[in-house]
């Protein structure tokens, strides 16, 4: 960038300064590059080896399976039900962030937009119960799916989820919603929107860029929590996808293929949705994640 | 507004039961529950303080936290570190930014459970993906998951998989600075390192402080990776999975519940010390 004046003046420096900003941005590119080759080897080699037998798995892992063979994913789908797991999680998760979203919504709503006695202490309460970690309420959460008798089923799972989730969702929201100006509401007032149209049809459509990032973080998370789900939920039929890997990890540990399968089948949709939104997830990270 | 008061109440009741039936009261009946020693759920005598005490003499407990501690050394400093030096890079390229921005944030979505299922891949003695490699080259293999490296091994993983989302926080944070901050520098002839370590970190301080702070809170968190790397064996044993061991596997509730109130207490106290310590101005542009 040196300005072209300079560089008809003085040449030579120039020119010096431009091999050494080359080779800085050389360096650079390279251990950018180093970084990138060590999150997606990894990806490639697993699913490689999801298709080599087992033996393959161990003695030639670098090959590249140029004969894919299948054994490995018919193992999952048949002995293990993978996709039952699937379903599970999708549930699961599915709903916990559809309750986050309603109740966190309402009110983030409140939160933003009302002045009432209570506000700021409802806000440190928020704050405060972001310091409680899951280990913290376990116990009496699982005495009381137990004595509800939903442990072991899906709604074991979402409520508990739904009220980790709700603090992070409830301040994000409310962090978007106050930036909406207050002409909006007054305009769609006069129209004659009550406070329940005014959340549906002003603030719901406005504040989607919050609801969406809000939604994937809290899917992620639901998705991923291995601690809750093998306490709650660790029955085959209502297991999620990760208490499942957690389970095949020490059932099948020598199984490398199927190992692999599953670590494929479980992270490639994943990833293939993030390629999809992953505009929405910076701007979520942006927005939300310096207050959390 | 009129009738305000009844849409507050309206619109702030769902949340409030669904925290309070399963955040707040399970909160506090754990401290409760602290407080007893249990057999099952509904046998429990008070034992005062006998719990807290017993928290002092647990030498499991000291080694869970050592290894807590030591691990939250490798995430501050190499998580957070490769973090800033990669967004520092990426802020001063032209081309390909957005390209690395997608591909480091891959991990950060991927469950840690298949994170610690493929390092069971890599780590294997036998079988293994290093152990290949290094016998490839003909070196001995290495026990990676044994007594001495174990903690280390678990630590990888641990800090690959989030390095991405404090990168993303972090270049953020830069793109925040005002371009004449930059163009003031260059006139006064500032750039390279010199810049970076004389503009950009000042100025980006609070975000590190609180990437800092999100980073010791994560630590306490760990649970996947050691549950299914190690299983706690090997010195690797952390809050998390203790606590899993104590309250759920032995159905000690009343212990176990005493030792989740000291996580939550440990956490507190350390993010007010790391406050403390990079105690700075917020910087407003």
């Amino acid at each position: 960038m040196q300005p072209i004046v300079q560089g008809k003046l003085v040449n030579r420096p120039a020119a010096k300064r431009k091999i050494n900003v080359n080779l800085n941005s050389a360096v650079m590119y390279a251990i950018l590059i180093v970084w990138s080759m060590t999150t997606i080897y990894p990806l490639f080699w697993v699913m490689n080896n999801s298709f080599k037998v087992s033996r393959d798995v161990m003695n030639n892992s670098f090959s590249i399976a140029w004969n894919p063979v299948t054994v490995n994913y018919t193992t999952a789908f048949e002995r293990i039900n993978i996709f039952k797991s699937y379903g599970n999680s999708l549930i699961m998760s599915g709903s916990t962030v559809l309750l986050v979203l309603l109740f966190g919504g309402l009110a983030a709503y409140v939160l933003a937009r009302f002045r009432f006695r209570g506000r700021r202490y409802i806000y440190s309460i928020l704050y405060a119960s972001l310091l409680i970690p899951a280990f913290a309420t376990v116990v009496p959460v699982y005495q009381l799916l137990i004595q509800w008798k939903i442990v072991n089923t899906h709604l074991g799972l979402i409520l508990p989820h739904t009220a980790g989730n709700l603090t992070f969702a409830t301040l994000v929201l409310a962090g978007y919603m106050a930036t909406i100006p207050k002409e909006l509401e007054e305009a769609a007032f006069i129209d004659g929107c009550n406070r329940w149209s005014m959340f549906t049809r002003v603030f719901l459509p406005i504040a989607r860029p919050a609801f969406a990032s809000a939604s994937i973080f809290v899917f992620l998370w639901s998705y991923n929590d291995l601690f809750s789900a093998i306490i709650f939920v660790n029955k085959e039929n209502v297991r999620p996808i990760v208490a499942l890997l957690s389970e095949i990890s020490s059932q099948y540990g020598t199984d490398f293929g199927l190992m692999a399968t599953a670590v494929t089948l479980t992270v490639f949709p994943v990833l293939i949705v993030y390629l999809f939104i992953q505009k929405y997830i910076e701007k979520g990270l942006t927005e939300g994640a310096v207050k959390g | 507004m009129k009738g305000d008061r009844k849409y507050i109440l309206m619109f702030l009741l769902p949340a409030a039961v669904i925290m309070s039936i399963f955040l707040y009261y399970p909160f506090f009946k754990s401290l409760y529950f602290s407080f007893f020693r249990t057999k099952g759920f509904f046998e429990k005598t008070f034992v005062g303080f006998d719990n807290f005490a017993r928290l002092f003499r647990d030498e499991l407990l000291a080694a869970s936290t050592l290894h807590t501690l030591e691990l939250m050394l490798y995430v501050i400093v190499f998580q957070v570190g490769i973090a800033l030096l990669l967004a520092v890079l990426v802020d001063n390229i032209s081309k390909g930014k957005a390209f690395f921005r997608m591909v480091f944030f891959f991990p950060v979505v991927i469950s840690g459970t298949a994170i610690a299922l493929l390092f069971v891949l890599f780590y294997n003695y036998q079988f293994g993906m290093l152990n290949n490699l290094l016998q490839s080259w003909g070196i001995d293999k290495v026990l990676w998951l044994g007594d001495s490296t174990a903690l280390k091994a678990v630590a990888i993983p641990t800090v690959w998989h989030y390095v991405g989302f404090y990168f993303v926080l972090f270049l953020t944070a830069m793109s925040k600075i005002p371009s004449d901050f930059y163009e003031a520098a260059k006139l006064e002839g500032i750039s390279g390192v010199k810049k970076t370590f004389m503009l950009t970190i000042p100025l980006i301080l609070s975000d590190i402080k609180v990437v800092i702070t999100l980073a010791i809170t994560g630590t306490l968190k760990v649970f996947e990776f050691i549950f299914v790397l190690t299983r706690g064996q090997n010195g690797t044993e952390v809050l998390g999975t203790y606590m899993y061991k104590k309250a759920i596997v032995d159905q000690n509730f009343g212990y176990g519940s005493t030792i989740a109130i000291y996580i939550v207490v440990f956490g507190v106290l350390l993010s007010i010390l790391a406050n403390r310590l990079l105690k700075r101005e917020e910087i407003t542009y």
